[in-house]
């Protein structure tokens, strides 16, 4: 059997790739992709835990955390979409109206 | 106490009248609204004299409304009371009110302003029953403010003019220096009572407790009451308000500012006489400063040519024999001087109000004289008061100024410096009463030709209140003559408040006697003189002003320069370290501060504002490093 602590530190490194992502590339599609992946990194974490410990509450959330990301993932197309129709550009520089 | 639940009428029935002109007057048109006005305070005098009539001897009447303040064992109730005190001065300002409303249905008849005129006056008359209806010291203050607020509209009645505005805000001004030192004794007397375990403000309670206080502390309190008196009632230091006030309206004059408000003062030293009396340091304080109003007032009006001014000079100064008697521990006789003040005082300004209708609004008596043909009923009756101020005998004033004399000499706190003040005093107003009425009435006619035509005596409405006057300036002053003529009503009927001390009725009948001849004596000399003077053409009077190179003449005519020296010492540099204050420091300093703050706020903003830089990548580093920050903290700290 794999030892907890193998999925945990997997889950870091995704996170930390998944955060690293939103921070620095500069397509507005590729930082949604990136916050998929830290969401999985989490769900990762939480189904790691749940077997360890034998307990199913892990895995409710987990299908939580699916739902969320699914409808996060919807909104977050369409304001891209949206955007792109109006500025012809996916580039988060570009997207700085909302400034002093 | 009795109760009586009629006695809460006797004020509310003016305030009714006051509400209903306010609120209809214009509609009623202004003769029905000053006749609703005389009705008023009509009904409140028939009340009052059947309080009067009703009031058993000693005992007094009650009656409670609602209780006002209650906070732990304080209570300050709605209350009115009617001793015998009270119902005096009931009569006294329901009855002279009423003459005065009647006469000013007359005086006022041409106003603009008729209806406005009635609703203060008749709100004047709600308040300074308040006053003397008050069973406890704080229902007292608040009838005490509102004939102040009362007295300062009036004043500045016809404010088109801008000099009376001033002569009101003067007034109001004066008038609250005095009412704060009165709030503060009022204050301090509760807070020590409250440091004994009396927490009551009622006369009884007061008076029932007021040996607990320490003596050094009734002296501070009392001092404090007597500076409110000296405010409302005209006294030195603050006595300068009261000639300006003559700017109001004559009958306003004759009501608020001789026969009633001025006198209030009095009327609440003499409520409290139980304080004042543990208090002799104060009471020598309140004699001396009365001996000298009277004298010093008297002084002034010798020189004054306003037929008002002179009026409103021997106001002052015969307030200041009232506060002389009860400086003197006579209070039953100053409260019969106020009595019999109200009347020829009234009388007099009433008087003079009808020689400036006559007039066309003259008020200058250089521009008078001759006036006996024209106006014989003000005549006569001017005469009559004339004649009971400067205490001719058998007039009012005869009888209550001579007590007052002879209780400055042998009463209880008496001495002979107060007699000889008092004593010149009534000298120097029988001689300036007199000058006025030569001046005014006698001599050559000096008024312009084209005006002559046109000087005509007061229609009834006015010249019965004068005559009505006039009777109680002879007869007002029979109720308290001397013990050896026929004994007086008037001690008999205030002698049980009072606790009179018998001893000074021992004194030889004969010093008594010996003493009333002699003031007789520098009245009739007072007399004689204004007669040889301005009736006679002595030439005297020329001399005695161009005297010394006319200085002292000028200082009288100048009024000392008080008002002068007042600007210069307290006024002016007053309004220059306001306008300091407000041109300077709060524009500069407090101004300053508040820009500057903001100014700093700014500056910073305009650099950490770049902060928000609109980059989405941006706020999500911050967010990272903050999450790292908290994190490193719980883990490693």
């Amino acid at each position: 059997m794999v030892p907890l602590n193998y999925y945990l530190v997997l889950s870091a490194i995704i996170f930390a790739i998944g955060v690293t992502g939103v921070i620095i590339r500069r397509n507005i599609i590729v930082i949604l992709m990136s916050i998929e992946l830290m969401l999985n990194a989490v769900n990762l974490t939480f189904i790691a835990f749940s077997r360890s410990l034998g307990s199913m509450d892990g895995q409710v959330i987990v299908f939580f955390v699916m739902t969320v990301a699914a409808a996060e993932a919807v909104v977050g197309l369409a304001i891209i979409i949206s955007v792109f129709r109006h500025r012809q550009t996916l580039d988060p520089r570009e997207m700085q109206l909302l400034k002093w | 106490m009795e109760s009586l639940n009629l006695l809460r009428l006797i004020p509310l029935i003016p305030l009714l009248g006051t509400a209903l002109n306010i609120f209809f007057g214009t509609r009623l048109g202004r003769r029905n609204a000053g006749c609703l006005a005389c009705v008023a305070v009509g009904l409140s005098f028939l009340l009052s004299l059947w309080v009067f009539w009703r009031l058993p001897a000693a005992g007094s009447f009650g009656d409670t409304l609602f209780t006002w303040i209650e906070s732990g064992s304080f209570k300050a109730q709605i209350s009115f009371q009617v001793d015998a005190l009270s119902a005096v001065m009931l009569l006294v300002i329901s009855g002279i009110g009423l003459l005065i409303h009647i006469y000013s249905l007359g005086y006022m008849g041409h106003d603009e302003g008729m209806v406005r005129y009635f609703a203060y006056l008749n709100l004047f008359i709600f308040f300074m029953l308040v006053l003397v209806m008050a069973d406890n010291l704080l229902l007292l203050f608040v009838g005490w403010e509102g004939v102040g607020l009362c007295s300062y509209l009036l004043i500045g009645f016809w404010y088109q003019d801008h000099t009376n505005t001033i002569a009101g805000n003067k007034a109001f001004v004066v008038n609250r220096i005095g009412d704060f030192g009165f709030l503060l004794g009022i204050l301090l007397l509760v807070w020590e009572l409250g440091s004994q375990g009396v927490w009551g403000i009622d006369f009884p309670a007061l008076k029932g407790s007021a040996h607990l206080l320490r003596p050094e502390k009734v002296t501070l309190i009392t001092l404090l009451l007597f500076v409110g008196a000296a405010g409302k009632s005209a006294q030195i230091p603050l006595y300068v308000w009261l000639p300006d006030a003559m700017q109001g309206p004559t009958p306003v004059s004759a009501l608020i500012h001789a026969a009633t408000m001025v006198t209030a003062g009095v009327y609440m030293t003499a409520r409290l006489h139980f304080l004042f009396s543990l208090a002799p340091a104060t009471l020598a304080v309140i004699a001396a400063i009365g001996a000298l109003t009277a004298l010093f007032a008297a002084t002034v009006a010798l020189a004054q040519n306003d037929i008002k001014r002179v009026l409103a000079y021997s106001t002052v100064s015969q307030l200041g024999y009232m506060f002389l008697a009860v400086g003197v521990g006579a209070f039953a006789a100053a409260i019969f001087h106020l009595f019999t003040h109200a009347f020829f005082k009234a009388c007099l300004f009433l008087g003079a109000g009808s020689v400036i209708h006559g007039l066309q609004g003259e008020q200058d008596m250089r521009k008078m004289g001759g006036l006996r043909g024209y106006l014989p009923t003000t005549y006569w009756t001017y005469l009559i008061a004339a004649l009971a101020i400067s205490g001719a005998p058998l007039t009012a004033g005869f009888f209550s100024k001579d007590q007052i004399l002879w209780q400055a000499y042998a009463g209880p706190n008496g001495s002979g410096w107060l007699w000889l003040s008092a004593w010149i005093t009534a000298g120097l107003t029988a001689f300036y009463m007199f000058r006025q009425f030569f001046m005014v009435f006698h001599g050559k006619c000096r008024v312009a030709e084209h005006a002559r035509a046109h000087i005509h005596e007061s229609p009834h409405v006015m010249t019965v209140p004068l005559v009505l006057l006039a009777i109680g300036a002879i007869f007002a002053g029979w109720l308290g003559p001397p013990e050896f003529i026929w004994g007086s009503a008037w001690d008999h009927w205030l002698g049980p408040l009072f606790a009179v001390p018998k001893a000074i009725h021992e004194e030889p009948v004969g010093q008594e006697i010996f003493f009333m001849l002699v003031t007789l004596g520098i009245a009739g000399a007072g007399f004689y003189l204004a007669y040889l003077s301005y009736c006679r053409g002595a030439t005297f009077p020329e001399r005695i002003s161009s005297w010394a190179g006319g200085i002292p003449y000028q200082w009288l005519l100048n009024k000392y320069y008080i008002d002068e020296i007042y600007n210069l010492l307290l006024v002016r540099p007053f309004t220059q370290v306001s306008t300091w204050l407000a041109q300077i420091f709060d524009l500069a300093i407090i101004d300053g501060i508040v820009n500057g703050v903001a100014e700093r706020v700014r500056g910073s903003s305009l650099f950490w504002r770049r902060l928000q830089s609109g980059n989405i990548q941006h706020y999500l580093l911050g967010f990272l490093t903050g999450t790292v920050v908290i994190l490193a903290y719980y883990l490693y700290l």
